[in-house]
């Protein structure tokens, strides 16, 4: 780690969002959410409802972000049409 | 859709280590998807400034400062004059929106003071306050912001004392009294509503204040997955009313359809279990209502009061 | 070159003089006596058009640094002004912004803290902030408050430094009274201080976080790289003091040294006080007494080896503190400091204490003669009955009125 010569100046930042990098996917304890492509609308009330920006929107389709979801379940409570479930963390992506 | 109009960026990056089902991770994505360049953010102490800054991790894809918490109504004013002068100098190019960022217990309780000399001098900016009702980020101690009867670890749900026994604090009236250009509530739950008040405060002529809910999994002792549940029942319920005071004239921007009773927000909260077991506090309960609607009519009565 | 303008001024006008010059973007300030008339001048030259910044007239000293942090970080020159319960009510933020290396000036007419309510001079206020990370400056008359606030300015920018800076003058005493200061004509100020030159400002183009959470693994790398840059600041406050007299033909020194050749006794003093110390010395003098004074212009930084460099050879040294350090076990916090700077030195002189002129009680040349007398009795004892003695105060255990 780093000395207080390498230390960046008066502890600022300097590189902007590098937080990304930070794994959070490991607090998800019992469940993950799973998109059903074929039942998905695109409505993106899942995108812009997510805390951790962890649905990557796409061109016409979301996905999730594993590496940062914490598995809140509020994309799946709020997806009108049935399309996101809460699976065991167990069962294939 | 809407939705697919607002922009990729993700000013605020994953990997910010606020708790799952966070309200405050919402609204301040949304909160900055109202942006089509970065703002420059001052944040008060708060959940957000702690978990977003970890060194030597930063979720901020924008400038961002946080000096401290009750401050930053001023810091906000020496960010704003600097770059009045240094525009004015010929030092900098551009505008950026100065964007203020704090709790409730920065803003209602100990950044008030910081808010009013702010507001008062008219800086340009636009402060949003992000309030779940409770000091969070220490552990969920009582604020201004407290609703009645809420829990909280210094407001105990005691043997004798049924939780908070205060009213929260009215900080949008507080707020409003500054005359300022733009002042509304919002709610993540509500995602449109809140990038057209964000976009109107971002253009006013002077100080712009957003008041948004941001419902609290850990302090409001709910399922993660509520969070946007929750903000919506509090419209609806009208404990938390969407509405906007533009130029002083005051406009509800979201009027249930049917007006639930207080109960629907209240019940599913762990904050609020002692008014339901062992026995209901209808006495409570009732009074909870009662001002409710006493303070959603007066709301309705100055819309109408302030009609052009 | 040509004489240069002498204008009439008191301390406070001095120093918003030089702050004039110095051509801050923004001022955040609050009213509070004895400092009124800096902020007040100030908003006259904005007013009139002859200042170009952004007087931001806040709420609260607490506002007023906040504000100053907000700008600084800009990368405006952002300047202050404060005395007593408003510098206290700073306290908080002062740490924030010398963590942050924002290079913010403040000037601070020294006044005395509360209970009871006192506007006059002592220096309660600075001294408890002595740890808060700033650089402090310490002026004897409004010539000096001139060119050390213009100092400071270069001082705290310097990328070598980058610390705030806070030029004190006493109340009263200093700011309200008025004297012929020579001061530089605008040019000179230029020539003597860029426009500032910011490393990390906040920035669209290059996002940075300032005010991140230290967490253990890093919060004490963070804090001592602070601490070495305080450390070595001295070096280049020193280079700068240098380079001021040499164009402006003036003598100033961080330890200035009055009349210690062949001394055996010296004063040591800090403010406007070291005027009457002086005298007291001239007439001592006089009668051929070994007696000189030292008079401290830095106190943080503290000017350590410079401090050793002065007082080695002498047998006895007074320190004169302006406040009570409660409880502690020296009297006054420069007292403190000066033995504890002194304690590994070989034949250390001995040191007493003497906290004087509290809350504005009026100290003249007789209690120097008689702390002078005090010194002159320990050294031909060779022994120290008691660490300090509370001067200007009635009743036993003190020195009288």
């Amino acid at each position: 780690m780093e000395t207080w010569e390498e230390v960046t100046f008066a502890g600022y930042i300097l590189e902007p969002g590098n937080a990304e990098s930070y794994k959070t996917g490991d607090w998800r304890s019992r469940q993950k959410p799973v998109i059903n492509q074929e039942k998905c609308t695109f409505c993106l009330l899942c995108w812009i409802y997510c805390p951790d920006g962890a649905i990557i929107r796409k061109e016409g389709e979301v996905e999730i972000d594993y590496y940062h979801c914490k598995g809140c379940g509020i994309c799946a409570y709020e997806c009108p049409s049935g399309a996101i479930r809460m699976r065991s963390e167990m069962e294939g992506e | 859709m809407a939705l697919k109009s607002l922009p990729l960026h993700e000013y605020l990056s994953s990997g910010h280590r606020l708790c799952a089902g966070c309200g405050e991770g919402v609204t301040i994505r949304q909160i900055l998807k109202a942006f089509d360049e970065p703002p420059i953010i001052c944040n008060a102490t708060s959940c957000l400034e702690v978990s977003t800054t970890p060194f030597p991790y930063t979720a901020w894809r924008t400038p961002w400062i946080h000096p401290a918490f009750e401050c930053t109504g001023a810091v906000v004013a020496g960010v704003e004059a600097a770059q009045k002068a240094l525009i004015r100098k010929g030092r900098k190019k551009k505008w950026d929106v100065v964007l203020a960022l704090a709790g409730d217990g920065g803003t209602h309780d100990i950044g008030l003071q910081a808010l009013s000399g702010a507001l008062e001098r008219g800086h340009k900016f636009v402060y949003v306050c992000y309030t779940n009702d409770a000091y969070m980020n220490t552990g969920i101690q009582r604020s201004g912001a407290t609703p009645k009867a809420a829990w909280t670890t210094t407001s105990p749900a005691g043997k004798v004392i049924p939780g908070k026994t205060e009213w929260q604090k009215d900080l949008m009236k507080i707020v409003v009294a500054h005359d300022i250009p733009y002042a509304a509530t919002a709610s993540p739950s509500y995602p449109m509503d809140l990038q057209r008040k964000m976009k109107k405060a971002t253009q006013a002529d002077g100080p712009a204040f957003i008041l948004a809910l941001a419902p609290c999994p850990r302090g409001w002792r709910t399922p993660p997955h509520l969070t946007i549940e929750l903000g919506r029942l509090a419209v609806q319920t009208c404990m938390f009313p969407l509405y906007e005071v533009e130029k002083g004239q005051y406009r509800i921007t979201m009027k249930p359809k049917r007006k639930l009773p207080v109960e629907y927000y209240l019940r599913p909260q762990g904050r609020f279990r002692h008014l339901f077991t062992p026995k209901t506090r209808h006495d409570i309960i009732n009074d909870i209502q009662a001002y409710v609607d006493k303070k959603w009519q007066e709301l309705q009565r100055m819309e109408q009061l302030t009609q052009p | 070159m040509m004489a240069r303008k002498v204008l009439a001024l008191n301390g406070d006008e001095a120093a918003a003089y030089a702050v004039k010059q110095c051509k801050p973007d923004v001022i955040a300030a609050y009213p509070i006596t004895p400092q009124t008339i800096i902020v007040e001048r100030l908003s006259d030259f904005v007013a009139d058009g002859e200042l170009d910044a952004e007087f931001i007239a806040v709420e609260s000293e607490h506002s007023a640094m906040s504000a100053c942090i907000g700008a600084s970080a800009m990368g405006a020159r952002a300047y202050t002004a404060t005395a007593s319960q408003g510098l206290a009510l700073m306290y908080e933020m002062l740490f924030v912004a010398s963590s942050f290396r924002l290079p913010i000036v403040m000037s601070v007419a020294n006044r005395a803290l509360n209970s009871p309510l006192n506007i006059w001079n002592d220096m309660s206020d600075t001294m408890g902030a002595r740890d808060c990370g700033w650089i402090q400056i310490y002026n004897e008359n409004s010539q000096e408050v001139y060119d050390f606030t213009i100092q400071a300015f270069r001082i705290a920018e310097d990328h070598r430094v980058l610390l705030p800076v806070m030029v004190c003058h006493d109340g009263f005493v200093v700011s309200h009274s008025t004297e012929g200061v020579e001061v530089l004509s605008d040019g000179e100020v230029d020539s003597f201080l860029p426009p500032r030159d910011p490393v990390y400002p906040l920035d669209v183009e290059k996002p940075v976080t300032i005010g991140c959470v230290g967490v253990p693994e890093y919060y004490p790398e963070i804090k001592y790289q602070q601490e070495v840059a305080t450390k070595k600041s001295i070096e280049t406050i020193k280079e700068i003091l240098r380079e001021f007299n040499e164009s402006f033909g003036r003598s100033y020194g961080i330890v200035e040294e009055y009349r210690t050749d062949g001394a055996e006794v010296a004063l040591l003093t800090i403010g406007s006080i070291s005027g009457t110390a002086k005298e007291a010395v001239d007439e001592m003098r006089a009668e051929g007494k070994p007696v000189g004074l030292l008079k401290l212009r830095l106190f943080r930084p503290f000017p350590i080896e410079a401090l050793r460099k002065s007082l080695s050879g002498l047998k006895v040294v007074g320190v004169v503190d302006r406040h009570i350090s409660f409880g502690s076990c020296m009297g006054g916090a420069l007292n403190m400091e000066v033995r504890a700077a002194l304690y590994e030195m070989k034949d250390r002189p001995h040191v007493m204490g003497f906290p004087t002129g509290l809350g504005g009680r009026d100290i003249r040349v007789e209690h120097f003669l008689k702390i002078i007398d005090e010194l002159l009795m320990i050294a031909e004892q060779d022994a120290l009955e008691e660490e300090y003695k509370v001067v200007g105060c009635r009743g036993p255990g003190c020195i009288g009125p």
